[in-house]
């Protein structure tokens, strides 16, 4: 193996639009430490491979059923070297919570701590099959009954389904769980309430579990309607899907009001428990009357999101509900031992109203280790004081910059764990957008843009409790300066961003003329 | 509390910019009966790195690892060697805790990988394209199966008795609630599939047929003829694979006709770890579906100086943009879990693969002529990759719990995953990978026939 580019493959560059870096244009295409990386379609051969592995005379065992592959597939290979390299170039262009702080609101993004890390690896845990014999994983099943523990212990709930695989997939187990225990009943309801300032997967969520979605609109507070929300409440209305604290990052007060009211119209409620991180050991949605809420373990609890997912969405839900929750799930028995309730003994553990199964296996295992261990480090105090500074952190990004930014809420008292800005004063032409690419050229990962719906221009910013006070001042200079220079007109924030790997991408392009993969010479 | 960086100090000084008077002045708008005043009650509190790493050591301890036993489990979930370099690519601080690339200028590394995946996967499968990745195969087996019904805008589903039973399980559980019908049949102990009644089953209001390649028993068979059936009814093929290794070895379900082809990726990069997380994989053969996938795509496009980069594409499918009308409802994808996969493929390459893919079959082919010389046992499959099954003449869950008491796990007893079919119970299904040793064979071997004796 020679250069690492065997294909001969160079980047394309325009010298011309290259003017704003002083140097000349190298040869390469390369910038120092900030190297370009062709793809291994271009790197590697067929004829390459990094694993030692036998080669098998060719029809020495075939009971393939005259199946055979004859056609080749197409896939490169490339040594060891060559594949650490490859993937470490590309590393390198990447932003990611160990290169800084990573605002983003409603996504959640905070430290990821090793010791989750190492323990998710522990052979017990990482080298089990679903299927072995249950006396065989005794304490891979206590790891998911733990977690089920203080699951409801903080959220005052009573039983908790595991295995949905994300949020969005929690969601779709909590509404299940809600249309069972009507038709239980033999009420056929039809609709779902969802307030505008939702996140998107609630309606995609009621729609997909075949109810009809309505919006309730948020009051001028940024919050949900109380009254319009009870206007409508009906014999015809199965739940009511509500954020809380919502997307605007604000607590609902009348949460306890909104559910007295749908439950005394015979609906259910469900919290989308994304934004659990601002309230963890601070309020329990339980006592708030809530049926069902998803808890993002990656948000509240600290497990990595690898860069988009995996995530893990266990949903906790109320007495009415728990006797619908899905299969599998554990069972701690009077002697102790931790049960994996499946098709094969739900009658044993009078579980036979299960709606169904959400996924082939019992769940994020390699996620709910890592909860676990982050949940132990903290415990009860440290949870508690996760919410405090989280909350305090973003009430001091809010009242940092609130003389600069129109912050539209911010007349409605503090807010949660996420402080939520609007474009109102930027210069003429110059967009929330500008500002986030800007922000990109100062080493920081931009907010949550254009989201909620109900803001124009929105940013949402999250900081979390793992940054420090000096961390979150340094932010906060540079959001302020880029700020300024949106209020002024400063035109150059259109090419934003300027140091990037990329300048700004053609995201039209890519959608009126899809390239999903790589057609290389040869192909069709 | 080691995570939380802030000092009693700067909490004070920050109180001070805000004009807050505490910390409980912040959660003004929590009703003040449902605040709680302390840590709650009843939970331990905060713990050191040593303490809990000791906690979780004696949690891990209490199982038994695949490395420590003779292990044939299988169905589903396959225990295939990983590459060092895979776990160290995927450690990386900037792969593992990056998020969704929303910035593509500053998430290139994500999205080169991400296309490279899709690329692999679409490849694997004999597919035009592929998604950035799904949940895990079962969730993916059902998008399909909803993408079918919006693409025939038809709802009778046809489930082959021999799919993963929980993967038909989760496609029934979420057809409840979208009034799609399902028709199926469960598997009988027979060498060959029944691919002639599957056919029958077919009719003009089939939306979709569902298959598992190779099936739950292991069972190989070409699916030309039912995609053909499928199609003649205007009904789409969706297959299933469980097993991508087994792809080294014989035809991709493109290929052979499938529509839709779906599957469990975990074989390739990603560890057993007691059932997730997991990687879907998701491919359809012709690029004239691409807008009625579910999930998240990776495109190619140009950056403002013209250069080659990517992005997050045709996302107005998705569920943040359309809605009540998306899609799916699905906002992520298994992103670590598919750099994962597509880092072990590339160490791979069509040669690894290949080899990787002759050298399980062998070895599967080795311990069934092995198991089939113990009295009582008999192998049904006519054809297999690396999984096979065999009756034992006895209620094979018995003899599989006995076996894990003496440290031999020894499949995964038919009568586990198919408790309503008395007549499947004395079947047992047994996966054989790269990682099993001859040694371990013959220990099943003889634990087996001291079972059965």
């Amino acid at each position: 193996m020679n250069a690492p580019n065997k294909s001969g493959w160079k980047p394309e560059i325009n010298a011309a639009a290259d003017g704003m870096h002083d140097g000349p244009a190298t040869a390469t295409g390369n910038r120092a430490l900030m190297l370009e990386e062709p793809l291994i379609f271009e790197i590697g051969h067929a004829e390459t491979t990094g694993v030692d592995l036998p080669a098998i005379a060719e029809g020495s065992a075939n009971r393939l059923g005259g199946m055979e592959r004859t056609e080749t597939f197409g896939l490169p290979g490339l040594s060891e070297p060559e594949t650490i390299r490859h993937y470490t170039r590309l590393s390198r262009q990447n932003y990611a919570i160990d290169l800084g702080l990573f605002p983003l609101g409603s996504c959640t993004m905070k430290h990821n701590p090793r010791l989750n890390e190492k323990v998710a690896r522990m052979p017990g845990f990482a080298d089990v099959h679903p299927l072995q014999p249950a006396s065989t994983v005794r304490g891979a099943l206590e790891v998911i009954n733990e977690l089920a523990f203080w699951l409801l212990e903080l959220t005052g709930m009573h039983g908790v389904a595991m295995s949905p695989k994300a949020g969005a997939h929690g969601e779709l187990c909590g509404i299940l769980c809600i249309r069972a225990a009507l038709e239980a009943r033999g009420d056929a309801r039809e609709v779902i309430l969802v307030p505008e300032s939702a996140h998107g997967t609630n309606p995609a969520t009621a729609a997909f579990a075949g109810y009809r979605v309505e919006n309730i609109p948020a009051n001028s507070d940024g919050r949900v309607d109380l009254e319009a929300l009870k206007a409508r409440l009906g014999p015809d209305v199965a739940a009511v899907m509500i954020t809380n604290p919502n997307t605007c990052g604000l607590f609902e007060p009348d949460m306890k009001a909104i559910s007295d009211a749908v439950h005394a119209a015979g609906g259910f409620v469900y919290c989308d428990g994304a934004n659990f991180n601002a309230i963890v050991g601070k309020v329990r949605p339980g006592d708030l009357g809530v049926d069902a809420m998803h808890i993002n373990l990656h948000k509240t609890f600290s497990t990595p999101h690898g860069g988009g997912g995996p995530g893990s969405g266990p949903v906790v839900l109320s007495e009415a509900l728990s006797p619908y929750g899905p299969l599998p799930f554990t069972a701690r028995t009077a002697d102790g031992v931790v049960h994996l309730v499946e098709e094969e003994n739900a009658a044993e553990f009078e579980h036979t109203r299960a709606f169904g199964r959400m996924t082939a296996f019992h769940g994020q295992m390699g996620m709910f280790t890592r909860a676990l261990a982050y949940i132990l480090s903290h415990g009860a105090d440290g949870l508690k004081q996760v919410a405090e500074d989280a909350v305090l952190n973003a009430n001091y990004i809010l009242r940092s910059l609130d003389d600069l930014l129109e912050a539209p809420f911010g007349h409605s008292g503090p807010c949660m764990h996420e402080a939520l800005f609007g474009d109102k004063g930027f210069g003429e032409g110059l967009s929330t957008l500008d500002l986030a690419k800007s922000l990109i050229d100062e080493g920081y990962h931009p907010m949550t843009m254009y989201f909620p719906l109900v803001v124009h221009g929105a940013m949402l910013i999250e900081p979390t409790e793992t940054e420090s006070k000096a961390g979150l001042d340094q932010f906060i200079a540079a959001l302020r300066s880029v700020a300024e220079r949106a209020k002024s007109g400063d035109e150059s924030m259109k090419q934003a961003p300027y140091y990037a790997p990329r300048r700004r991408l053609d995201e039209t392009q890519a959608a009126r003329k899809p390239v999903l993969g790589w057609q290389g010479p040869g192909d069709t | 509390m080691r995570y939380l960086p802030l000092t009693d100090t700067d909490r004070e000084a920050m109180l001070a910019k805000i004009g807050a008077s505490s910390i409980d002045a912040l959660f003004a708008d929590v009703p003040e009966e449902a605040r709680l005043s302390g840590p709650i009650e009843g939970l331990p509190l905060h713990a050191s790195e040593m303490a809990v790493e000791r906690h979780m050591r004696r949690l891990s301890r209490k199982n038994l690892a695949a490395a420590d036993a003779p292990f044939f489990l299988g169905a589903g979930a396959y225990r295939h060697h990983v590459p060092a370099s895979v776990d160290h690519v995927i450690q990386r601080g900037e792969f593992l805790t990056a998020y969704t690339p929303y910035q593509p200028e500053i998430a290139q590394g994500t999205l080169q990988m991400l296309f490279e995946f899709q690329t692999q996967v679409a490849r694997l499968y004999g597919c035009a394209v592929a998604n950035a990745s799904m949940y895990d195969g079962s969730t993916a087996c059902w998008e399909a199966v909803a993408m079918a019904a919006r693409v025939t805008r038809r709802k009778r589903v046809v489930l082959s008795g021999a799919l993963h039973p929980h993967y038909a399980e989760v496609v029934r559980t979420m057809a409840k609630f979208t009034d799609d019908e399902i028709a199926d049949a469960l598997p009988t102990l027979q060498g060959t599939p029944d691919n002639d009644g599957l056919i029958a089953r077919i009719d003009e209001e089939t939306s979709c047929v569902v298959v598992q390649y190779p099936d739950i028993l292991g069972r190989i068979s070409d699916l030309g003829a039912i995609a053909e059936a499928a199609h003649a009814r205007g009904a789409l093929l969706i297959a299933v694979n469980t097993e991508p290794v087994a792809l080294g070895a014989i035809k991709s379900p493109g290929e052979l006709g499938a529509d839709i082809v779906v599957g469990e990726g975990q074989s390739i990069g990603v560890g057993l770890q007691f059932g997730g997380p997991y990687l879907g994989l998701f491919a359809v053969r012709d690029a004239k579906h691409v807008r009625q996938m579910p999930g998240r795509l990776c495109g190619e496009t140009v950056d403002a100086e013209g250069k080659r980069g990517f992005v997050l594409t045709l996302s107005t499918r998705e569920q943040h943009i359309r809605r009540e009308k998306a899609t799916s409802n699905i906002c992520t994808n298994s992103g670590l879990c598919a750099l994962a996969f597509s880092v072990h493929m590339t160490l791979l390459g069509e040669k690894g693969m290949r080899r990787l893919a002759a050298w399980n079959h062998s070895l599967a082919c080795e311990a069934a002529d092995r198991l089939a010389r113990i009295p009582g046992v008999r192998i049904l499959n006519d054809s297999f990759f690396n999984e096979f099954t065999v009756t034992i003449g006895t209620d094979a869950r018995e003899v599989v719990r006995k076996l894990a008491d003496d440290g031999v796990l020894a499949g995964v007893s038919l009568g586990r995953l198919f408790p309503q079919v008395d007549a499947l119970k004395d079947g047992l299904l047994v996966a054989v990978t790269e990682t099993t040793t001859r040694e371990d064979i013959e220990t099943l071997a003889s634990a087996l026939q001291e079972a059965l004796a």
